[in-house]
């Protein structure tokens, strides 16, 4: 064993089953949201494309929880999981992707624009990168306004060969923002392997360069992510200015759900499997003290919670068709003419 | 009424705006020393450096940034510099500003303008001259304003600050210096509401932004051939004045679109294909429109000025619709 190994067991020993039996639940929450979602896509009732993270629900188990409601959180096309770990309603939320009636955002968004600014869930983004500069200007507001909170701004590892990565972040440091940027690098942009696409080191020197405090993280590991997460919003939001965090994970699934990932091994998927982020927790867990009994009541309660959704989801109605009109602008009449 | 010119009204404008309201700011390259027209000449020094914020060259940030602040309380005023630049940022403009009150079920709204001096100026050639209002009149969502005088750049822009939609602000570089009166106390003029700028019995010719007052002088000389064109000023495109334009082409049975864009989609399509469609039985002549070629501008003067309507071109295109020639 090596010392960082047995330094994790030490970590793990000593964690505090209060703060973390809640992570589990939530990370169980967000694996069984997605199992429901695209075993509902298979049944045709989730429409379009939907985006699963399972693999990576470790990234937002470890950050959400540490922000306040007020916080504000930019998310990703993949972003059921930042979503939910930020407070959204789980219903709403599944209501959004069947495209039902009392969905987050009226059933007009879908998976990649869900959005909750009640708990300062700001939006998936259809557009990769795009959150970037979003999310830097919903952190300049904050500067502006004075306020306490901060900004926690996730994309994926391909999000930093698009322009705005560049602009974001130099823009973040020039204005010291209260921002944390979080590069959830599941290893592939799209289908094509980022490390064939990116040059240069990566994304930690990439911040580094533009003056950002950057630290890389095993992003399967929720108490790594965590404690570097508790301690990059701790000093963003006293005044320390913007930071990244890079966390290294896995896409257990294809790009969207639709990918049967054929552009890579079937062992190299087992070997991530092996690294799941919740059996690993369960694992520190166990080791703190926690029975399996507790464990499985975790488990089951959030599954049978997902399921509940799922099914309330089902027997909803559609939206109203006059919706389609509704929030357009207020100047103008959305309907002009078209007939 | 006090005298004034274009850019100082759309100043003062501003300054109103943010006087009035703690959350409006403004941000864009070199805002500082003035913006690059002067058209924030010493906002810096009565408003700070938070409000009057310096950006780095970096629209797609710019914008975006606007998206995220205009999202979470505050009212941004970006400036683009050119309107040819903003095109860097039009991600941001069309697939985020435009669409997220929609897409998110009306959760907020993007109440942001951006402001995107546009037009042929001084040979400035391909990248520093278009006219690219078509584009954004097709995006659901956006509201686009073409103020054509300096009362109009004073009223628009700040309706323009106080609305709640994303609002595409185009303002003329070729009219920066152009005197007029403009009222002294508060000014606003709604948007969506065209000017009558010339009334007339026989034309009517539409336009806006400088084509507005091309087509005066051109109204003007026809005068004095007896033929009275009803010169209307759109002033904003989207959404446009429909309803003025359909009563004075009742009124006319004539119709003639002048715009300084590329005709081919551009946004006289539409006013020529809306008045077809509604008032095709009460026209004397079919319905035209001028507009530039479809050419990248020139530098060089005679090149650049194949891409101008001239008032010639209009005064021709008037007494031809005026009294067609016989069919040989």
């Amino acid at each position: 064993m090596n010392d960082s190994a047995s330094g994790r067991e030490a970590a793990a020993a000593n964690l505090d089953p209060g703060r973390f039996l809640p992570v589990l639940a939530l990370m169980w929450r967000i694996r069984s949201f997605e199992e429901l979602a695209i075993e509902s896509l298979r049944e045709g009732l989730v429409l379009g494309a939907i985006h699963p993270s399972i693999g990576q629900e470790a990234v937002a188990a470890g950050i959400c929880p540490n922000l306040w409601r007020t916080d504000l959180l930019l998310s990703t096309h993949r972003g059921h999981g930042h979503t939910l770990a930020k407070g959204a309603d789980p219903l709403a939320m599944m209501l959004e992707l069947f495209g039902r009636a009392g969905g987050t955002c009226g059933g007009k968004g879908g998976s990649m624009h869900i959005a909750d600014f009640g708990v300062g869930m700001l939006g998936a983004n259809g557009v990769v990168g795009a959150n970037i500069p979003i999310g830097v200007g919903a952190a300049h507001a904050l500067r502006l306004r004075r306020a306490g909170e901060v900004a926690v701004c996730i994309f994926g590892d391909g999000a930093v060969n698009r322009g705005p990565f560049l602009e974001g972040l130099n823009w973040a440091r020039v204005f010291d923002l209260p921002v944390i940027f979080v590069c959830e690098d599941n290893g592939f942009s799209a289908t094509t392997r980022t490390r064939s696409l990116t040059g240069g080191p990566g994304v930690v020197a990439r911040a580094e360069s533009l003056g950002l405090p950057a630290e890389a993280v095993d992003g399967n590991d929720v108490l790594a992510v965590d404690a570097a997460a508790r301690a990059a919003i701790k000093a963003t939001r006293r005044g320390e200015g913007p930071r990244l965090l890079h966390c290294r994970t896995y896409r257990i699934t294809g790009h969207t759900a639709a990918d049967q990932a054929p552009y890579r091994d079937a062992s190299e998927v087992e070997e991530w499997r092996a690294r799941c982020p919740i059996a690993r927790l369960e694992a520190a867990l166990r080791m703190a003290g926690v029975d399996q009994a507790r464990l499985d009541e975790t488990r089951e309660a959030a599954q049978a919670g997902m399921r509940e959704v799922r099914d309330r989801a089902r027997a909803a109605d559609w939206p109203d068709a006059a919706g389609a009109f509704a929030d357009v602008q207020d100047v103008g009449d959305p309907a002009a003419r078209a007939f | 009424m006090a005298g004034t010119t274009y850019l100082e009204a759309g100043r003062r404008a501003l300054i109103e705006e943010m006087e009035r309201d703690g959350s409006v700011w403004a941000l864009g390259e070199d805002l500082g020393r003035g913006g690059v027209f002067g058209q924030y000449r010493g906002l810096q020094e009565m408003f700070g450096d938070a409000r009057i914020a310096d950006t780095p060259i970096s629209e797609a940030c710019i914008m975006g940034a606007a998206v995220g602040a205009a999202m979470t309380g505050t009212r941004p005023v970006v400036e683009m510099r050119f309107s040819d630049f903003a095109l860097c940022a039009v991600d941001e403009l069309v697939n985020q500003a435009a669409k997220a009150r929609f897409m998110f079920g009306g959760q907020m709204r993007v109440p942001l303008v951006v402001r995107e001096p546009v037009g042929m100026w001084r040979s400035s050639a391909a990248q520093h001259s278009q006219s690219l209002e078509a584009w954004y009149a097709h995006i659901p969502g956006l509201v686009v304003v073409a103020p054509a005088t300096p009362a109009d750049n004073l009223g628009l822009l700040k309706s323009a600050i106080r609305c709640d939609d994303p609002v595409v602000y185009m303002e003329h570089k070729n009219l920066w210096g152009l005197e007029g009166q403009a009222p002294e106390g508060e000014h606003l003029v709604p948007l969506g509401q065209a000017d009558i700028a010339r009334e007339g019995r026989d034309l009517t010719l539409v336009t806006w932004s400088a084509m507005r007052h091309v087509s005066l002088l051109a109204a003007e000389r026809l005068a004095g051939q007896g033929i009275e064109v009803e010169v209307i000023d759109l002033r904003t495109l989207w959404p446009w004045d429909r309803e003025a334009v359909l009563a004075s082409v009742e009124k006319t049975g004539r119709l003639l679109v002048a715009q300084e864009a590329v005709s081919v989609a551009g946004f006289g399509a539409e006013i020529a294909a809306s008045v077809a469609e509604a008032l095709h039985a009460r026209l004397a002549a079919p319905v035209r429109r001028l507009g530039a070629p479809r050419i990248p501008i020139a530098y060089a003067p005679p090149l650049e000025d194949r891409a101008r309507v001239s008032e010639d071109q209009i005064v021709e295109a008037v007494q031809g619709m005026i009294a067609p020639a016989p069919v040989s």
